[in-house]
This record gives structure tokens, C-alpha cells and sequence, in this order.
């Protein structure tokens, strides 16, 4: 297998050659080549992530030794000859920390074997592994050298495929589903520019080219959810995404900057960011500072409180846009900031030794109020999208509470059932004359068969169910909210447990109001093609088997030998400039209570929407009932403080300051200056126009004129008088040489 | 050798030219006056190439430029010729007082 680690770069450098080709030839080639081109771009892609993976197990199974190790970090990082001699030190020295006893300095090939051999024994302990950086000079200004290059480790890897997957299957689905949309080659074009973005974004090195990548999949999203554009609500809800992720996104660049000048103001590359972060002589105010403003940027792009109103309404784009966008890869671009800065985070907000910070409480909050809001609506993508919310949530408190793997654990597991539970949505709604809403459905299980079985496993996935992918990774949160670091984070964990019923309760909820009962709409629902169902039925067996690549150590006694166990955390958790966090084992009472509460969720839902059983019409009986619902269905009136509070008191004032400013001072400023230049005109009008320039012109005129009639006299047309004066010319020139000369 | 000789029937002949130029009427005598002009710069430019290079017989410059202009004049007679006979044809007459078509 070769070494594509090195060449990684050509991942979305493809992506984005694909893009231009269908911008430029799409619309000539046609539909079918556009796609065509599409998927085979991202199917190389694939490929190519799925070597690059493979590139990375193999050197986390071998990491490089000694000397070339300390080589390959120096060169890794950029840095300066000492520091790096420092970080070659500290990997010695964690070398020594991960159990036998090794001659530092010097890792000879039986040392590396008995490391290898502990590394196995311990499971997640393993020797520090330094990602592959490749980096170029990107520009220089000022004596500095600003570099982009390419970040690979586990992380990145299991991104890109991730990403990649998900992209292709999204591709392959809207072959059907645009199927002789308008703006098919747009879509396209669209489609292969934000995965470009998106895979860009995960393998950028230094914190400023995330930034670029963070953007480019911003205006992506603004350009596919606005992608039927003729009708408003759709234009306003891109216009609504952009300028909400705006706002985060000045977070994102004040944090990047802070984190820049906190690390010595040399270098963005995130290494260095996270090496300073975790030295011991960092500034912890600062770097809190930073981790404030970076988690601004997360806020707005995985929407967490109170900057997610934007992700319901984004559901305004084509479904595989919400699978591909608002599930699986962009909403996760900020959750994967966090992991990717987790340094920063981690000194900043004193992970490991608080038991409450902004970062995990946003976490925790975002997951109950998104969960409580998916209650009430009736549009099936509304449910998902705030699902999304409560889940983006999860991962964001499990980063918070310090458990790092889990919750890039659920980041991968989600995005997969999740893309899966759009999917599923988009082919119910392609049967069902393209509406969402969950009133006109119902006994759809009969009738879409392959749908319906797909979407129960996703459903189930999501509401955590054993032993579905989605089990493994909520525990695993759970568990690491219940022990923490140095002390359990017991309102994260309430929060966490609380959203385990909620989440089950309202995808059981809209699971039967879909796929149960007696079908409440006017179309003639039709299984969908196989280009539909077969991305479907592969998305959901990602969603059963994925959740056994992190099988705890010891699962109710149960053990797997090593090599089958916490297999994701061994290779996606960076051991390289990283926090020492520990890893809360599996907890069985958790997962017992977890289980319970998902079950009892999926229960009071069957019984409430399929058996109607309960408290019905309790909204209209109950004024705190009924204040609570209209509390809910206004979303927490975020929109009204947003739109209403926010945007108008400030719209007035400033709409009369504004026009004051113009009145007064602008106008004063235009008409002054243009009654000064009127002024100005009739001087110089007079002096310089009539005086000076008139009669310079006039003047030469007359007096060539004059001279004219002078020499006019000689003119005489003789030739003979001509030569006459030649030659008295000759002899007054032939006197003045002789004579005076 | 004296130069003073070619001198002066070089500064004789250029007198008679100029004399014909100014005062003839008749168009041929004026270019056959111009030639007499230029034979007499012909006869300075010969006698001054042999003054000066009296030593060296094999430098003929002063020779070689007297053969220039009159391959020149030659060429300016063949054209004058052509304008005085063009202006005949059409004025019947050659006296150039009549020929002040541009005066101003």
C-alpha cells in the first residue's frame, strides 16, 4: 500500500477540480455526466481516505522511534531547533509513563517491541504517535512565514472517510431525488465544492486555514439551502444560516487570533497552539479567552444555544442537502474545532479539575432544549433538525466533561444514523408528493418497506438502543459525564440522561405518526427506486455494526481480547500534543438506566401517538400545559428576541440616527462641498477660463496671423527672387564665417 | 601644384552660374546654369582631394565625390528637363517669371 498520508492533499484538491469541471462543462455534458462526475470524484476520494486510514493504523500499530521520530516532529511543526528538542524529550518521557521501562534516548528495535507489546496490554495506552504535517509556504508578509499544509492523524482520517461516505451516498441519492431539478449542475457543482470545503477543513494544519475551509463550507451551505430560491422562505432561511453563522464566526476569528498571540504570536499551526496550551507556563486567562471565542464559532456552526434557530430553517434545502449539511459533516465542523483544539479548551476551561464550565453546560443545555422543541413540530425534517441540535449538544458536553473519545465517538456514529434518518425522510416525502409534514403520513410501514425498516434501525440507533451504533457512543458520554476527570460532571450527566428519554420519546413519536396508523394524505405512496433505497439500507448497516469499533474493555464482565476493544480510541485519539485525559470505563448501571430510560421513551411515545393513550388534549385543559406548548412551538421565542427585540430596537434608532447622520451631516457635508465648487467654478471661470487660457489662445492666433501677413509679402512665387535671397543669405553667412568667425 | 588656379576659375565659373540663375529668363539656361554651379564645386572638390593627398596616389576621394555629383546632376537635369518641358506644353512658353502660380 503506498504512503498517501504524505499526498493527502490530493483528496480535496479533487474535489475541487470536480467542482470547477462541472461548473464549467456541466450544463454542456448534461445531467447524467454531471453526476457522473461527481460521484466518481468522490468515490476516488474515498478510496484514497479509506489508504489514508490505513496509512495511519499502520503507523500507530508501528510509530516511528528515536531519532527519526524527533526528525519527523521537528520537521512536523516548523518550530525552532530547542522546542523541538523539548517536544522530543516529552515524547521520551510519555514513552516512559506508558508502563515498561525503555532506555530513553534510545529505542532500539527490541524496546519498541516490548512498547508495542505494553501498548496492547493497556489497550488505549500506546506510544505518542505525532501526526503527519505536511505544510508549504503559503504566503510572507512582515518577516513572518505563514505555512497551509496538511494534518493527518486519526482524527482527520476517520473525518475524511466519514465525510466521504456521506458524500457519495448523498450523491448517488440525488441522482434520484433532483431528478430534472432546474439547477441540476448548480446542485452538483455545489455538492462537490462543499465536501472540497469540508475535507479541506479537517486536514488544515494551522488554525488559519480552518478558518478559510470554515467559510468555504459556510457559503456552501448558503448556496444549497437557498437552493430553490424562488420561493422567499427558502432564500431567508440561507440568508438566515449565513448571517447567524456570521455572528459565531467573529468568535471563531477573535479566537483564532487569541490563541495565535497567546502561543507566542509565530505560528497558527495547531500543534504549536496545543503544545503551548498544555506547557506549563501557559497564560490560562488568555487561553480561556480564546476557547471562549473559538466556542463562539461553535456555537453559531453546530448549533448550540442560543445561536441554533438557523438549523431548523435550513431544513428549507433539498433533503440529501439536510443529510449531507445539517447532519453528518458541516454542523460537526465545530464540534470537530473543539477536538481538534482540545489542548486550548482543556487548559483554558479546566477540564479536568472543575465540575462546571460554560463549554459543557452549553453542551448539556443544547441537548435538552433541542430534544423538548422536536415535540412539537410536524414537519419530519423539523424533528430531525432538532434532533441534530440535542445531539450536536451531546458531542459538545462529552468534549466539555473531557471525555474526548466519546464524543468524537457519537460524532461519527450520529452522523451516520442521522444521514440515514434524512435520507429515510426525503424518500417518504419523494412518495408523499414532496411534503414533510407528519400529519399527512402514517401507515407508510406497508408501503415502503425497505424505508420503513431503515429508518426504525436509525431511530433506534439514535434513541440508543443495544446494541445499534448509537448505545455505544451515548454510554460512552454518559459515562464519561458520570466520572469525568478528577470530578463527575453530575449536571452534565442529569442533562445527558434526561435527553436519553426525550431523544427516544419524540423519535418514537414521529417513527409512528410516519410509519403507523392509517395514512392521513392524498398521494399514492410507492416504495422508492433502488438509487434511493440502497444508500439507505448501506447507511443503515454503518448504524448497526459502528458502534463495535469502540466495544468497551469490559462489557458487563464480558472481555474481547485486546486487539478487539476500544479499537476508535486507540486510533482516532491523538496521543501528540494532547491533554492526558482519562477514560471513564463502561459503567453498567449507566447503560442499564440509559437503556431504560430510551425504552420507556420509545414506549410512552407508542402509547401516546400510536395507542392514544394519556393525557390528550391536556394543552387545552391545562393553562401551564397549554403555556408550555405555545412556549415551545415559539421555540423559546429566540426568533422573536432575534428579530423582534434584538434586530428592531436597534433597527428604529438606529434607522433614525442613521437618517439624522444623513440629513444633517452628510447633505451638510455634499451640499457644502458642492456649493464651495459652484463658488470655486465662477472664479476660476472668470480669472483663469476668459482671462488667462482665452487669451493665450486668442493672443497666439493673432499674432500668428500677423506674422503671417508679414512673410505673406515675400511669398512672391518667383523662383528666381527665391534664390536671390538664397544666395544673399549665403553670403552673409560665408561674411560671418570669414569676417567674424 | 598651386591650388590658387582651380580656385579661381572654380569661384569664375560659380559666379557665371549663379549670374545665369538670377538672371536668365529662360528655364534651360537656368539649369544649365545650375550645372555650371555645380562643375565649379566639382573642380574645388578634384583640386582639394589632389592638394591634400599629393603623397598618395592611391586616395581618389576627392575624385570619387565629383563623380557622385555628377551622377547626381545628371539625375536633376533629366527631371529639371521634364518640368520645363511639362510647363512648355501646357503654357507654350518657358520663361519662369510666369511660372508664380504659388505666390502668397
Amino acid at each position: 500500500m503506498f504512503n498517501m498520508i504524505d499526498k493527502v492533499w490530493i483528496i480535496p484538491a479533487l474535489m475541487a477540480s470536480s467542482f470547477l469541471v462541472i461548473l464549467f462543462f456541466g450544463k454542456r455534458w448534461g445531467t447524467r455526466a454531471t453526476a457522473g462526475i461527481g460521484i466518481a470524484a468522490v468515490s476516488i476520494c474515498l478510496m484514497l481516505s479509506v489508504i489514508v486510514a490505513g496509512n495511519w493504523i499502520s503507523r500507530v500499530n508501528h510509530p516511528p522511534a528515536g531519532a527519526a521520530l524527533a526528525a519527523e516532529v521537528l520537521q512536523a511543526n516548523g518550530l525552532t531547533p530547542q522546542t523541538g528538542e523539548n517536544i522530543a524529550g516529552e515524547v521520551n518521557a510519555e514513552t516512559h509513563d506508558s508502563g515498561e521501562t525503555v532506555a530513553a534516548g534510545s529505542h532500539s528495535s527490541t524496546s519498541e517491541a516490548t512498547t508495542e507489546a505494553s501498548a496492547s496490554e493497556h489497550g488505549g495506552e500506546h506510544e505518542s504517535v505525532p501526526p503527519v504535517v505536511r505544510t508549504v509556504t503559503w504566503f510572507q508578509i512582515g518577516g513572518m512565514e505563514f505555512e497551509m499544509g496538511t494534518l493527518v492523524d486519526g482524527l482527520a482520517a476517520m473525518m475524511l472517510i466519514t465525510v466521504c461516505i456521506i458524500s457519495l451516498l448523498v450523491h448517488i441519492y440525488s441522482t434520484e431525488y433532483l431528478h430534472g431539478d432546474v439547477r441540476f449542475t448548480h446542485y452538483y457543482a455545489f455538492l462537490s465544492l462543499f465536501t472540497a470545503s469540508m475535507l479541506f477543513y479537517v486536514l488544515s494544519s494551522n488554525t488559519l486555514q480552518m478558518l478559510v475551509g470554515w467559510e468555504l463550507v459556510g457559503v456552501c451551505s448558503f448556496g444549497l439551502i437557498g437552493h430553490w430560491w424562488e420561493e422567499k422562505k427558502n432564500t431567508d432561511a440561507a440568508l438566515k444560516a449565513f448571517l447567524t453563522n456570521r455572528v459565531g464566526d467573529i468568535g471563531l476569528i477573535l479566537g483564532v487570533i487569541i490563541t495565535f498571540f497567546a502561543a507566542g504570536g509565530t505560528s497558527f499551526n495547531v500543534l504549536h497552539i496545543n503544545e503551548y496550551a498544555l506547557s506549563q507556563g501557559a497564560n490560562t486567562t488568555l487561553l480561556l479567552l480564546g476557547a471562549l471565542c473559538l466556542f463562539g464559532g461553535v456555537t453559531s456552526k453546530s448549533g448550540q444555544f442560543p445561536l441554533h434557530t438557523w438549523l431548523p430553517d435550513a431544513m428549507a434545502g433539498p433533503t440529501p442537502v439536510s443529510a449531507l449539511i445539517h447532519a453528518a459533516t458541516m454542523v460537526v465542523a465545530g464540534v470537530y474545532l473543539i477536538a481538534r483544539l482540545y489542548a486550548v479548551f482543556f487548559s483554558g476551561l479546566a477540564i479536568g479539575s472543575s465540575t462546571f464550565h460554560y463549554v459543557a453546560f452549553i453542551g448539556g443545555f443544547t441537548t435538552i432544549i433541542g430534544g423538548l422543541l422536536a415535540f412539537v413540530q410536524t414537519d419530519l425534517k423539523k424533528v430531525l433538525a432538532y434532533s441534530t441540535i440535542s445531539q450536536l449538544g451531546y458531542m459538545v458536553m462529552a468534549l466539555g466533561v473531557g471525555a474526548w473519545t466519546a464524543g468524537v465517538f457519537h460524532l461519527f456514529t450520529h452522523a451516520f444514523f442521522k444521514a440515514c434518518l434524512f435520507l429515510g425522510a426525503g424518500s417518504v416525502s419523494h412518495a408523499c408528493h414532496h411534503t414533510f409534514d407528519m400529519r399527512e403520513m402514517g401507515g407508510l410501514r406497508k408501503k415502503m418497506p425497505v424505508t420503513h425498516a431503515t429508518f426504525l434501525i436509525a431511530t433506534l440507533a439514535l434513541a440508543g438502543i443495544f446494541p445499534l451504533a448509537g448505545f455505544w457512543s451515548k454510554d460512552e458520554i454518559l459515562a464519561g459525564s458520570a466520572s469525568g476527570q478528577d470530578n463527575a460532571y453530575t449536571i452534565m450527566l442529569i442533562f445527558g440522561l434526561i435527553t436519553a428519554f426525550l431523544t427516544a420519546a419524540y423519535m418514537g413519536r414521529a417513527y409512528w405518526m410516519t410509519f403507523w396508523g392509517d395514512y392521513r394524505g392524498h398521494a399514492k405512496p410507492h416504495e422508492s427506486p433502488k438509487v434511493i433505497t440502497v444508500p439507505l439500507m448501506i447507511l443503515a448497516g454503518c448504524a448497526v455494526v459502528l458502534g463495535f469499533t469502540n466495544f468497551p474493555k469490559s462489557f458487563f464482565g464480558f472481555k474481547l481480547p485486546g486487539s478487539f476493544t476500544t479499537r476508535f480510541e486507540h486510533f482516532v485519539e491523538p496521543t501528540f500534543a494532547f491533554p492526558p485525559i482519562q477514560h471513564a470505563p463502561f459503567t453498567p448501571w449507566l447503560a442499564i438506566a440509559s437503556t431504560i430510560l430510551a425504552a420507556g421513551g420509545l414506549f410512552v411515545a407508542y402509547q401516546y401517538f400510536e395507542k392514544n393513550r394519556g393525557p390528550h388534549g391536556l394543552t387545552s385543559r391545562n393553562k401551564v400545559a397549554m403555556a408550555g406548548y405555545t412556549f415551545l412551538e415559539n421555540k423559546y421565542y429566540l426568533d422573536e428576541l432575534y428579530t423582534g427585540v434584538i434586530a428592531g430596537s436597534t433597527k428604529g434608532p438606529l434607522a433614525r440616527a442613521a437618517n439624522w447622520f444623513n440629513q444633517n451631516i452628510l447633505d451638510g457635508i455634499i451640499n457644502g462641498i458642492g456649493l464651495g465648487a459652484r463658488k470655486i467654478a465662477a472664479v476660476v471661470y472668470v480669472v483663469a477660463d476668459q482671462l488667462i487660457i482665452d487669451g493665450a489662445v486668442n493672443g497666439s492666433g493673432q499674432g500668428s496671423e500677423g506674422a503671417g501677413q508679414l512673410l505673406r509679402k515675400i511669398q512672391t512665387g518667383k523662383v528666381q527672387q527665391y534664390a536671390s535671397i538664397l544666395f544673399a543669405g549665403a553670403v552673409v553667412l560665408a561674411g560671418v564665417l570669414v569676417f567674424v568667425v | 601644384m598651386y591650388l590658387n588656379q582651380f580656385l579661381l576659375l572654380a569661384a569664375i565659373l560659380f559666379c557665371i552660374g549663379v549670374y545665369g540663375v538670377l538672371a536668365r529668363k529662360n528655364g534651360v539656361l537656368v539649369l544649365m546654369s545650375i550645372e555650371l554651379i555645380l562643375n565649379a564645386v566639382n573642380i574645388n572638390l578634384v583640386a582639394f582631394g589632389a592638394y591634400w593627398n599629393a603623397n598618395d596616389n592611391t586616395n581618389v576621394s576627392g575624385q570619387v565625390f565629383a563623380l557622385f555629383v555628377i551622377a547626381v546632376a545628371a539625375a536633376e537635369v533629366g527631371v529639371g528637363l521634364a518640368l520645363v518641358l511639362l510647363i512648355y506644353r501646357n503654357r507654350q512658353s518657358i520663361d519662369i517669371d510666369d511660372v508664380d502660380m504659388l505666390k502668397g
